[in-house]
């Protein structure tokens, strides 16, 4: 059956209707795009999100003396990148170790929380036991709960353990997160059939080895989305690492603060710091961008 | 949602009935699994979450030193202590402010932003990546970016207006100006963010909708007001309080802000969570800081719910003005969602059956 005429559309619903009708007919020739308008102001967001980045690339590669003589600095990056760089490997704020240890806190974070809450969202998901609904509406109900307030007593605790100043303080508190085994219980429930589970049990594999052998590698896509946003995370967290590491280990984000009081009248060598902290996350995302683009529009991580 | 009685039967029984410690070990092992399973959170959160919190509360009744540890018992001195200092007060105002220039933006803009790339434009992947880039930074390093760009003298920003004509702005002297620049750096980064949430209800919204609408007349802004709002209704209200809990708890963006880290020179742009720092790491009074930590949660647990109560309120489309095409949209989406809603009952029962969901 062909669908009426847009004048006789027209005629007989109205000029909305025909209007609708109208467009609808146009979406199946050619798909009807957006004017460029639009194009326009999403490219205006995009230089907002990128401008900020590049004038810290500018300021990373020019002097003091460049700084201080304009506060406009030039479109085209100075030569002097490489000799801050030196620079500021040189300086007693070690670098290197920070960056370090921060790869050492977010890797080891993302792999626990990965395999601690996929052990867990397994139990919730395809497991029978007592008190199962309450456990996991009780997990729930902590995703709320401001816990970055238990600073003091945290502290009291990682000082009773000897653990202030050392990198364990930060990773223990996050090796397994409400969030990470809501998201993988979730996904297990629909993820993964009882049947494959049932079999495993038939052929006589243990509860563990079911995990290991069925459910771990059935859950890959959306555990490795919840180790990535961990991993981002970890790398950006500062309030914690702040008070527990102290500037004799720190993390990244925990140097740039000693980076600038300690020369805050130097931009370029500070904006350099800033320079060195931000491009391995930046690698990430031209490596990982599309699956992080996904990843938050699944929920893969709590705001 | 039945699970078949023989199942734990069928599953406890070994393949080799002749070896009984097998068997005994596979009953302790489906009885005993899950418990283990789950018991690193438990304990995890019992040790780091819970515990401190409630602990929290012991140490703001306590003379509690960093250094020498627990004194004396001083009651709610510490509370009387802190409410009786005018920065504390300061210090909430500047949360406040910094909080609702924040969220108020934030949201708004990432709802047209995600109805502009709800769109059927080109190189969706590509326009997406780009407002989500900014949240791969660390909010420590947006803040040492941003606060050159806001520097009272020789600042880019204040350049820009001194080119205009228009006079430079204290953005680290005075307090609005401070608020408005930290806000912006949190808006830097969560904007896209948010766009991407919102984004992701958008599109579950049954274009039937807009073609009713579209029937109706409304317009594109009159869709937007009237459709996509209060479609994506729920995701507003999670992405609302979400901000609510992280926003009152800002301390990065302060913290970095200047070389001193104390919130300006008379606490222009000091917030809760930096005095509470500053209470328990620079003066070394940790009961004093505890006390700060629990008022900052009860001011949260009221923020989240007057928040939750306000988006409901401004998010609904229950507009007293509504015409008569509103309200026809409206029905039309009642029984869109209704139908929509029987489906996924269909839906969800033949996969429940499918798997069997305990």
């Amino acid at each position: 059956m062909t669908p009426p005429s847009v004048p006789f559309v027209r005629q007989t619903a109205g000029p909305g209707a025909a209007k609708a009708a109208a467009r609808r007919r146009s979406k199946s020739a050619a798909g009807s795009r957006p004017s460029w308008v639009t194009y326009a102001l999403l490219a205006v967001v995009i230089l907002v999100s990128v401008l900020p980045l590049y004038y810290t690339l500018l300021l990373a590669s020019s002097t003091s003396a460049e700084v201080a003589q304009s506060p406009i600095p030039s479109w085209i990056p100075g030569g002097h990148l490489v000799d801050n760089l030196v620079r500021i490997f040189e300086s007693d704020i070690d670098l290197v170790q920070a960056a370090w240890n921060s790869f050492v806190v977010s890797a080891v974070s993302a792999l626990a929380v990965v395999f601690f809450s996929t052990l867990a969202g397994f139990a919730f998901a395809k497991l029978r036991f007592r008190g199962r609904a309450a456990l996991l509406a009780f997990v729930v109900a902590t995703l709320a709960v401001p816990t970055q307030l238990g600073v003091v007593p945290l502290y009291i605790v990682m000082r009773e353990l000897g653990l202030v100043g050392n990198l364990w303080a930060v990773i223990l508190p996050g090796i397994v997160t409400a969030f990470g085994v809501f998201w993988m219980t979730q996904y297990l429930t629909a993820a993964l059939p009882y049947e494959l589970i049932e079999a495993a049990r038939i052929d006589g594999a243990s509860t563990f080895r079911t995990f290991w052998s069925i459910a771990l590698p059935a859950v890959r896509p959306a555990a490795a989305m919840l180790g990535l946003f961990t991993f981002i995370g970890a790398w950006t967290n500062y309030f914690w690492p702040a008070i527990v590491l102290g500037p004799q280990n720190p993390t990244l984000p925990v140097a740039l603060q000693l980076l600038q009081t300690g020369f805050f009248k130097d931009i370029p060598l500070i904006m350099t710091g800033v320079l060195v902290s931000i491009v391995p996350l930046l690698v990430l995302f031209l490596v990982l961008g599309k699956q992080l683009v996904a990843g938050v529009m699944q929920g893969a991580v709590k705001g | 949602m039945s699970y078949p009685a023989n199942a734990t039967r069928r599953t406890t029984s070994s393949p080799r009935p002749g070896s009984p410690w097998k068997e005994r070990f596979g009953r302790w092992d489906i009885k005993a699994s899950p418990y283990a399973y789950i018991a690193p959170f438990f304990i995890v959160f019992g040790i780091v979450g819970l515990f401190p919190l409630l602990y929290t509360a012991y140490v703001s009744l306590h003379d509690w030193d960093l250094i020498s540890g627990q004194g004396d018992f001083v009651g709610i001195e510490n509370f009387t202590f802190i409410l009786s200092r005018p920065v504390f007060w300061v210090s909430l105002g500047n949360t406040l402010s910094i909080f609702l220039l924040s969220t108020v933006p934030q949201i708004a803009i990432a709802l047209v932003l995600a109805s502009v790339l709800n769109a059927n434009i080109r190189a969706k992947t590509f326009w997406r990546m780009g407002v989500l880039l900014p949240y791969v930074v660390a909010p420590v390093a947006v803040t040492l970016i941003f606060s050159r760009l806001f520097a009272d003298q020789s600042g880019l920003v204040n350049a820009v207006l001194e080119l205009v004509g228009a006079d430079p702005i204290g953005w680290h002297r005075d307090s609005l100006p401070a608020h408005i620049a930290i806000a912006t750096m949190v808006n830097f980064r969560w904007i896209g963010f948010n766009t991407l949430v919102l984004l992701a209800a958008m599109q579950a919204i049954p274009k039937e909708l807009y073609e009713a609408a579209t029937i109706d007349g409304a317009g594109r802004a009159r869709q937007f007001f009237s459709v996509t709002v209060p479609s994506v209704r729920p995701t507003i209200i999670f992405v609302v309080i979400t901000s609510t809990i992280g926003g009152l708890q800002i301390f990065d963006e302060p913290r970095l802000y200047d070389a001193q880290g104390l919130g300006g020179n008379s606490g222009q742009w000091k917030t809760i969570t930096l005095y509470l720092y500053e209470l328990g790491w620079n003066q070394q009074r940790l009961g004093r800081a505890a006390a700060v930590a629990w008022l900052l949660f009860v001011l949260i647990v009221v923020f989240a719910l007057v928040s939750n109560w306000a988006s409901r309120r401004i998010a609904s489309g229950d507009d007293p003005t509504a015409t008569r095409k509103l309200r026809r949209v409206q029905q039309q989406k009642k029984q869109a969602a209704r139908k929509e809603l029987s489906e996924q009952a269909v839906r969800t029962t033949s996969a429940s059956s499918l798997e069997r969901t305990p």
